[in-house]
């Protein structure tokens, strides 16, 4: 489902949004105390770790929820904007930021809130941001080598170290509570004040941390919806439970001729396989995608019949089972494969026509059938293509 | 104004309430928060205006202008950082905070603080182009969708500040 941009709420209404979250995120800044140079700064001298303990908890927040509502199914984690790894620009432009960090006691966000908030240190440093951005700007010929060296593209953290979003996500949690602790105890010492250990707060403390550990466990342990759904429809097999309405293909053949347009032919193929052959006026939509809700929504047709066929019978009988697990009742799995289709109309082997009178007749039909449905195939082939969704990556990040 | 300014929130509170935002942002809209973009618009709009020959002419402005053409001002993140501005004006206002004022370490002239700022604005200016991204876009939103470019410029901000906060001490801590 999410995100909601850009097919659920678009354009000019998305600038709202911006705006509200925008005060949403400045208000969680300024209370908590952002705008103060001096408790910004502490970070770095140990005497106030409040930076580290808002910006962790707050990504740990982000991080634990994004991974809770794409096991869900609520949010495409495949199209949310990844900023894009450079390596060498990341890390000199960090370098740089973090220098700009502690003599200008500000980052960009902060210097906003803090400018907003009467603090006159906060409007010099934005007014030294926008200088240092107009220098890059000019300058951009000299270091434009560096700033796309090493191009990996929008790499993750786990990737990087081949564990799963999941797993990485309980050690981010971890390592965060950790260094709640480290830093607590090195700001009391900074503070000069003692650390006591008071059973209550730790007993607080550990349901805390634990709360976002055992739910990025539940997503590990428990399956998603498409698990789910292939459970169901593997027991349901196993109890032989799966018997589909079975279609003729001289019948198919027969009804494409006279009425194609009630019907719903869908190869369950792969791309490749329905680009080398597939049944006049037939869409494709692989299997394995069936679920997703762009295709779902041209599978579930009320006035049309669903003709499933695949590379076997299993393939196409499980889509029929796939179809109807989503609410979509006529549905037909083809007698044939694609390529016994193929072969009985399209490439017929001749017949001996002293033969029987119907084995001729059949013969026949399925000749003109072959090159009749060629011809619908051709005429159709623009009007009835399914319009394609295309769901391309979100624009963002600071460019 | 007699009161005094309230406590600030819990800090945990406030990071979890941030990460909430943050969150609901990417359910949104699927990208994360930023700061520095917004910047960037405006110098842009600036160089546009007082300058269109040098925008056409230079490639950094030719380029974000034909991929931007409603302007750079119309932009996702000028929107997001209006708000942050009334945002913690409200927050500030609603907790005794508002006042106009200069904020430095101990024994810090004025001047020093504010030629500082002035040069730490000019540098996290840079860099986050360079990062393609602040604290904001790419450390934090980078942090939340687990972005790897994210994650190594957050460590590269921080771990550049610890190594370099002993020599500017001056300006923040009573030297020893």
């Amino acid at each position: 489902m999410g995100p909601l941009v850009p097919d659920i709420i678009s354009g000019e209404f998305n600038f709202m949004i911006a705006l509200i979250v925008g005060i949403g995120f400045g208000f969680a800044l300024e209370q908590a105390g952002f705008a103060s140079t001096k408790k910004l700064v502490g970070l770095f001298y140990g005497y106030d770790f409040t930076v580290l303990r808002v910006f962790f908890t707050a990504g740990i927040t982000a991080m634990v929820g994004v991974v809770v509502l794409n096991h869900l199914n609520l949010l495409d984690v495949s199209i949310i904007y990844i900023n894009p790894t450079f390596l060498w620009s990341a890390l000199v432009g960090g370098a740089i930021m973090g220098l700009g960090f502690i003599i200008g006691g500000f980052c960009p966000g902060t210097s906003a809130c803090a400018a907003a908030t009467g603090r006159v240190d906060g409007w010099a440093f934005l007014l030294g941001g926008t200088i240092g951005i107009f220098a890059f700007a000019e300058g951009f010929p000299l270091w434009k080598d560096l700033y796309l060296a090493e191009n990996w593209g929008p790499v993750l953290m786990f990737e990087q170290f081949g564990l799963s979003r999941e797993v990485f996500g309980v050690i981010m949690i971890l390592v965060a509570a950790a260094s709640f602790v480290m830093t607590q105890l090195i700001e009391n010492k900074v503070n000069g004040k003692e650390t006591r250990w008071f059973k209550p707060v730790i007993i607080k403390n550990t349901i805390l941390v634990a709360t976002p550990v055992l739910l990025v466990i539940m997503v590990m342990t428990t399956p998603n919806r498409t698990e789910v759904m292939n459970t169901r429809i593997d027991e349901k097999i196993a109890a032989g439970e799966c018997n589909p309405q079975m279609m003729d293909a001289d019948k198919l053949a027969y009804e494409l001729m006279n009425q194609y347009y009630k019907y719903n032919v869908i190869d369950v193929r792969s791309p490749q396989e329905f680009e080398a052959f597939h049944i006049p006026t037939a869409i494709n939509i692989p299997l394995d995608d069936m679920h997703e809700s762009r295709n779902l929504s041209i599978v579930i047709q009320n006035i049309k019949i669903n003709v499933f066929y695949g590379a076997d019978i299993n393939q196409s009988q499980r889509a029929c089972m796939v179809s109807k697990y989503f609410g979509k009742s006529d549905n037909f799995a083809l007698k044939l494969t694609a390529n016994e289709f193929n072969q009985q109309y399209f490439q017929l082997s001749q017949v001996n026509f002293e033969g029987s009178k119907s084995e001729v007749d059949l013969f026949k039909f399925r000749q003109e059938a072959g090159e009749k449905l060629k011809e619908i195939g051709e005429s159709v082939a623009n009007l009835d293509k399914p319009v394609e969704k295309k769901e391309t990556r979100v624009k963002g990040g600071c460019s | 104004m007699s009161e005094a300014p309230k406590k600030y929130m819990n800090p945990y509170l406030a990071g979890f309430f941030l990460g909430f935002v943050l969150l609901a942002t990417i359910y949104i809209t699927g990208r994360g928060l930023g700061a520095s973009g917004a910047f960037k618009s405006v110098v842009i709009q600036a160089v546009n205006t007082v300058a269109p020959e040098h925008a056409a002419s230079a490639d950094y402005y030719a380029d974000y202008n034909a991929s931007n053409p409603e302007g750079p001002m119309k932009s996702w993140l000028v929107f997001e950082m209006l708000g942050v501005l009334i945002g913690a004006f409200l927050s500030a206002v609603a907790a005794n905070r508002v006042s106009l004022k200069l904020e430095k370490g101990p024994g810090v002239r004025n001047r020093t603080r504010i030629i500082a700022a002035i040069i730490g604005g000019i540098l996290f200016g840079f860099g986050s182009q360079l990062g393609r991204g602040c604290t904001s876009g790419s450390a934090l939103s980078g942090m939340a969708v687990m972005s790897f470019g994210g994650i190594i410029t957050m460590l590269a901000i921080f771990g550049m500040a610890y190594m370099t906060a002993y020599f500017f001490r001056g300006l923040w801590i009573k030297k020893q």
